[in-house]
């Protein structure tokens, strides 16, 4: 029951690289706008492909494109981990 | 008179939009900025079979119609304004046959706009290679368009997109627009008042209306209306929307492609980034394409510079013996001339760096860059992508400033003008040797370091710490409307189109020239003018003087000649000029011939080493530092009969020339990148003032900390 919880509050900056989840929601409107524009949307599957120093951009893979995107922003999506 | 049409090129980023642009129009191209903003606006013409000439627009890369940045209004704009001079015909939209699902996003917004369009699916050898089959006739059917199968680099399937182009493209019947049930009169009536042709058209201007100023007082009405009936909340409407595109777009293509397993292909490119962005190599290598770039701006791009100066030397002394003496003489080979030539001396810098920028761009480098480097620059109000034009204004302002387009990032882009002439360039560096052999011993320390050498390092690390303060408090006094994020693609890794790479150095080259260049012209005359013509009373006193003298040998003629040349230009209105800014520049430790120095800095600043040499009575730039060193440390202030370049003055100099903007073709270049007068004042007076305050600071202060230790 904590588990599901905690999952609940997964968001993709908790992610390590290398790490796979499902886009649940973007929780700001105004980022969710961009990124569902560059194929970052909810449902599809997200790959951290890589960080830079500090961890900070990410790197994701999403519907075959590869796009950097801050940690600030990364905190606005949630996700739910896929176990492989 | 055969008749025109006029093409809009529309699409996402990353899909080859400038190569399709550059194979169809080749060098019939123009740059300019869309009415009103800053957005680079290239257009160009190319003739059909039948004779039609078509004129093309390429808009900026965007992801939709909607609008998040700047860039992004422009295809919106050009669209649905029926008044707009690129209002196309018809719009050439161009997509990555391997990544539809995207690019039709937008696509799915122009069918509702009822325009007509022309499909283009760019790298289908790639797609192809991949294994992604794509079923042509299907979509055509699907999408209720033309749909032309094109490699635009190796020129497969042109002659398809001209001849289908001839024939005008098509209105799809598809309609891809989410609307509620309940509001769908509302929106017909707001289409009405509107008088425009869709309802999408009408949602849009829903959610642009708001930065629309020219928007009429009744249709801001109805908007307003509209917004308050339907509860109208544009951020959840624009995502609402999207998704919708994005499920029905799905549906389609599921029937019509086939998706292959891209895996190896993946890997490959994996295999790059692992190395390009590795946290530990990735910086080396980045800081030796750095090291290239920086080498080739110097040594390289030497040659070609030295090729101009040298070819216009030449000129002008023909021409002062070609054409008889006096004034229009005197105007040509010393005021247009040496314009001329400090325009096109920036040509052979301007070139490489561009070159190196569009090669790192078209290979997808230039954006792992970016993401490697944002968080260390992000601290200073900059991003990733303001490290290049940072580092090669250490050679000069000019291209650095040009090379900031890249920059989608408005504030950042900004910020990054703004603060980039504050890197050492290279026109400082003469005047840099000059002073810091007056002031510092050349002796070696530590047994290794020139005292000297380790000066003008000094003087480089100055300039870069200055650009990064200067930096952080624009960050915080520039205020920005638009969310400001990092959202970035990452585009595959491709080998440089040296077709796209060599059209871009060549637009880069002909902006510069011909916008840049004009400002350049007239501020050299002006210069010239004020140097070589002063008040009639003072300035025939000279000339009678001289007059009245007569030479006894070669060597007194010339020695006289120079002397009148010194007097000449103490007499003249920049002389006049610089006496009258001496009471200012005093509290610097300046004298009236400095002040000259400082106004006639302003074509350039390696032109005070020549007018400091034309002052203490020496030949131009060709005479040798260390007479001229020596003259200079002799000169005594008149009354005080105190030593003018004592060392707090060389150092207060040297701080001056390290911050002050003076020169002119960086100003020139600020307002043509920002097209406002407003940034390129506080780049003028910012700059210029941090100078003034750090010169007093330490003219002021030197001799008491002296004193104290």
């Amino acid at each position: 029951m904590i588990l599901n919880k905690i999952q609940d509050f997964l968001t993709l900056d908790m992610l390590k690289s290398g790490g796979k989840a499902i886009i649940m929601e973007i929780l700001d409107t105004n980022i969710s706008i961009k990124l569902i524009e560059m194929g970052c949307l909810p449902g599809e599957t997200v790959l951290v492909r890589m960080t830079a120093i500090g961890k900070d951009p990410i790197a994701i893979e999403v519907s075959g494109n590869l796009i950097a995107l801050r940690r600030s922003e990364a905190r606005s999506i949630r996700v739910k981990p896929v176990d492989e | 008179m055969s008749k025109g049409i006029k093409i809009a090129l529309i699409g996402n980023p990353n899909t080859g939009k400038s190569t399709l642009f550059n194979a169809l129009t080749g060098l019939k191209q123009k740059t300019g900025n869309f009415p009103g903003v800053t957005i680079e606006k290239s257009t160009g013409h190319f003739t059909l079979e039948d004779g039609t000439i078509v004129e093309i627009t390429d808009l900026p890369g965007s992801y939709s119609l909607f609008p998040k940045s700047l860039d992004e209004t422009i295809p919106f704009k050009v669209l649905i304004d029926p008044a707009h001079p690129q209002r196309p015909d018809l719009v050439l939209f161009i997509a990555d046959a391997s990544n539809l699902k995207r690019n039709l996003v937008l696509l799915s917004q122009l069918i509702d706009l009822k325009v007509p369009i022309i499909l283009a699916l760019n790298m289908i050898d790639q797609a192809k290679a991949k294994g992604v089959q794509i079923d042509i006739t299907c979509m055509e059917e699907k999408f209720g368009m033309p749909i032309v199968p094109i490699s635009a680099r190796k020129n497969i399937g042109i002659d398809n997109l001209l001849h289908q182009i001839s024939l005008g493209g098509k209105v799809s019947a598809q309609s891809f627009t989410f609307d509620g049930q309940t509001e769908i009169e509302d929106l017909r009536l707001l289409q009405t008042s509107l008088g425009v042709t869709t309802r999408y058209n009408a949602l849009l201007h829903l959610h642009h209306g708001f930065t629309n100023k020219t928007t009429k007082p009744d249709h801001k009405a109805a908007l307003d209306k509209f917004r308050s009936n339907n509860l109208f909340d544009s951020g959840t409407r624009q995502r609402d929307d999207l998704l919708n595109r994005y499920k029905l777009i799905s549906a389609i293509l599921s029937g019509c492609i086939k998706e292959a397993d891209t895996s190896a292909f993946k890997r490959r490119q994996e295999k790059i980034d692992a190395i390009l962005t590795h946290k530990f190599w990735g910086y080396i290598i980045f800081f030796a394409v750095l090291f290239l770039i920086f080498q080739s701006l110097f040594s390289l791009a030497d040659y070609p510079m030295k090729a101009i100066i040298a070819s216009f030397n030449w000129l002008s002394e023909r021409l002062e013996q070609a054409i008889p003496g006096g004034a229009l003489n005197d105007l040509v080979s010393n005021g247009i001339l040496p314009g001329l030539s400090g325009i096109l001396v920036f040509i052979p810098q301007i070139a490489f760096l561009s070159m190196f920028i569009a090669i790192m761009e078209d290979t997808g480098y230039l954006a792992r860059v970016a993401f490697i480097m944002d968080r260390t620059m992000r601290r200073f109000g900059l991003n990733g992508k303001s490290v290049v034009p940072l580092i090669s204004g250490t050679a000069c302002a000019v291209p650095a400033i040009m090379a900031t387009r890249n920059i989608e990032n408005r504030k950042s882009r900004l910020i990054t003008i703004l603060v980039t002439p504050l890197m050492s360039c290279s026109a400082r560096l003469p005047v840099y040797i000059l002073l810091v052999g007056l002031a510092v011993p050349n002796r070696t320390v530590l047994g290794i370091f020139n005292l000297q050498g380790l000066a003008l390092m000094g003087l480089y690390v100055l300039g870069f710490v200055a650009a990064i303060a200067a930096a952080t408090v624009f960050k915080i006094l520039i205020k920005s409307k638009i969310k400001q994020y990092f959202i970035l693609e990452l585009p595959v890794y491709r080998l440089p189109n040296l077709n796209t790479v060599a059209i871009t150095v060549v637009n880069k080259v002909k902006a510069f020239l011909f916008q840049a260049g004009k400002i350049i012209v007239a501020i050299s005359i002006i210069l010239w003018f004020l140097a070589s013509y002063g008040p009639p009373g003072a300035f025939r006193k000279v000339e009678e003087k001289y007059a009245a003298i007569k030479p006894v040998d070669e060597a007194q003629k010339h020695s006289l000649a120079l002397s009148e040349k010194t007097e000449k230009l103490q007499n003249s209105f920049a002389g006049d000029l610089g006496k009258a800014i001496e009471p200012v520049i005093r509290p610097l430790g300046f004298d009236w011939k400095i002040g000259i120095a400082l106004i006639t800095s302003f074509a350039a600043r390696e032109v005070f080493v020549g007018t400091i040499s034309t002052l203490y009575g020496l030949e131009g730039e060709g005479s040798d530092f260390n007479q001229l060193r020596a003259n200079m440390l002799k000169s005594r202030d008149p009354v005080t009969h105190r030593k003018i370049y004592s060392f707090a003055t060389i150092v207060s100099l040297l701080i001056f020339y390290a911050f002050a903007m003076q020169c002119m073709s960086t100003l020139a270049v600020t307002y043509k990148e920002t097209a406002s007068l407003k940034w390129t004042m506080v780049q003028l007076f910012y700059m210029t003032g941090a100078a003034y305050v750090f010169s007093l600071l330490i003219y002021q202060l030197l001799p008491v900390a002296t004193r104290l230790f």
